[in-house]
């Protein structure tokens, strides 16, 4: 949680694996990464064990890219797919209980304020759609109506993917998935419109498309979220095996279905967006 | 007598002591966690030994004697002392050298952070508190040295190496010392990591012939041989 955690102990250094020399040497700590410099780092996440071809691997990938300051950040996450490659990376992961990671936020984001008051510390919730409009769903209320200042992403893959296919309140209606035979019952929760109603300063839907802009809006949400209030962003993060997707053909469907129902959104207060021209020259 | 029989027995000092005991194993899948069986921390000025409260001159000694006569011993340095993340650290990490540097063939293997490291690690360049078994077992590592690592992360490290592996466990520990390795020292600051070196340097100077006697100084795995030599990875 500072750069002084990156500095290895001068006697350790031949003893250090390549990994770590390289995160000291050429990772993104105390520098804000940019895209284009993909290749010729050394990225948070080397190695994860999901599946081949998973879209929330990628967009992980892509957020961890856009964090400003990784040297100040804790992601706080829950039980499902997007921890296994999160708890991997190498920023400090938290671990919520299947229900809390906004409240377990809430307490990490004002301790930090508290303990470092001239140095911001962003938190960053990441977790599936079950973890966020279904079992976690209270707590991201609450979080919101008190203007927590955090950003909350969801890695949306429309399913319970790590249990073997259950609807999640984001699965849309009628879709059949594996544990779910009769196709669900009830539409998809309408999240973004519970974030514009409970007065979530920054708002963002998008799929794997585009990297750019998964890069551009995750960099937006966090820095929003240091100064002005919550934030929200929703990403179509496939699971191509629930849905029986082959791994070459996730791009593909992810562009399909931002062509058909999962286009870009993007909505902020104006307070945020003063914020964001006038302190990060960011439009 | 079975390890994990609860019979409380007397020390020389008149101590109410456990039966269990703190040894080298493999002692089965789930061992039963060492302050469940009665064994209890020591004190400042103390040490534990197998189980046992020993005074911390004593401790040193039996540490010291461990070190250099079993097969590859390894120091195993935690992110609280391979980071230098406050004052002092470099200073622990010198001590930590000097004490590397009079066990013949000792190796060290460093615990960088706790993240899990899946789907593969590589055992001759890191340990991993969520598997440290396969560093030592790949290692054949019978004897190592825990320092800097965060205590909850240590406990269940050393619970994995008692279950697993043949491995004497010894903690220097900045905290209150570990019941789960065969030797701790609790408040283990600096002078007794000195204090620990010079009980090296004695029992070498009256006589004690090291296990690795051939192969002086701090040994290489393959995998920082590689580093060392620019290449990207060990295997």
């Amino acid at each position: 949680m500072s750069l002084k955690t990156i500095n290895c102990s001068p006697v350790f250094m031949p003893y250090m694996p390549k990994e770590y020399l390289d995160l000291i040497n050429k990772g993104p700590f105390g520098k804000e990464m940019k895209l284009s410099q993909v290749g010729s780092v050394k990225e948070l996440l080397e190695e994860h064990p999901m599946c081949e071809g998973c879209a929330m691997a990628y967009f992980i990938r892509m957020t961890l890219i856009a964090i400003p300051t990784p040297e100040h950040s804790v992601i706080v996450g829950t039980a499902g797919c997007g921890r296994l490659s999160l708890s991997q990376a190498a920023i400090p992961f938290v671990y919520g209980n299947y229900c809390d990671t906004n409240g377990v936020a809430t307490g990490i984001k004002r301790g930090l304020a508290l303990r470092f008051p001239e140095q911001h510390k962003d938190v960053i919730v990441m977790a599936g759609d079950g973890g966020l409009a279904d079992i976690g769903f209270s707590q991201v209320m609450h979080s919101w109506f008190r203007k927590e200042k955090f950003a909350t992403i969801m890695l949306d893959n429309e399913v319970y993917g790590n249990t073997g296919g259950q609807e999640s309140g984001m699965t849309r209606k009628g879709e059949v998935v594996k544990m779910a035979p009769v196709g669900k019952q009830f539409e998809k929760i309408d999240m973004l419109s519970l974030a514009r109603a409970s007065g979530v300063a920054y708002i963002a839907r998008l799929t794997i498309t585009n990297p750019a802009r998964i890069v551009n809006t995750i960099r937006k949400a966090i820095l929003v979220a240091r100064e002005i209030g919550p934030t929200y962003v929703q990403a179509y993060t496939s699971c191509n095996i629930e849905y029986t997707i082959p791994p070459e053909k996730v791009m593909d469907d992810a562009r399909r279905v931002e062509q058909e129902r999962y286009s870009f959104v993007e909505e902020m207060s104006d307070a945020a967006r003063e914020y964001l021209e006038k302190v990060h020259n960011i439009k | 007598m079975l390890n994990t029989e609860k019979q409380s027995l007397g020390d020389k000092n008149g101590k109410t002591v456990a039966s269990y005991r703190v040894l080298p194993g493999p002692e089965g899948l789930l061992p039963p966690a060492a302050a469940c069986c009665g064994i209890t921390l020591p004190l400042e000025g103390e040490g534990l030994v197998e189980g046992i409260i020993r005074s911390e001159q004593d401790t040193i000694e039996e540490m010291a004697r461990q070190l250099l006569t079993r097969r590859n011993p390894t120091i195993f340095p935690g992110p609280l002392v391979l980071w230098a993340w406050k004052d002092g650290v470099t200073v622990k990490a010198d001590c930590i050298m000097e004490l590397a540097n009079e066990i013949p063939g000792v190796r060290i293997i460093p615990m960088p952070d706790y993240r899990p490291i899946y789907p593969k690690i590589d055992p001759e360049a890191v340990i991993n508190p969520c598997h440290p078994n396969l560093t030592i077992a790949h290692n054949k590592i019978e004897v190592c040295v825990f320092i800097g690592v965060h205590c909850h992360f240590a406990n269940i490290t050393l619970k994995m190496i008692r279950a697993g592996t043949n491995c004497y466990t010894i903690t220097l520990c900045n905290e209150a010392g570990h019941e789960d390795s065969m030797a701790s020292l609790p408040f283990c600051g600096t002078d007794k990591v000195e204090a620990l070196t010079n009980a090296v340097r004695k029992l070498k100077a009256g006589g004690l012939r090291p296990y690795h006697a051939d192969t002086p100084g701090i040994q290489l795995t393959v995998a920082q041989k590689a580093v060392a030599a620019g290449l990207k990875n060990g295997n």
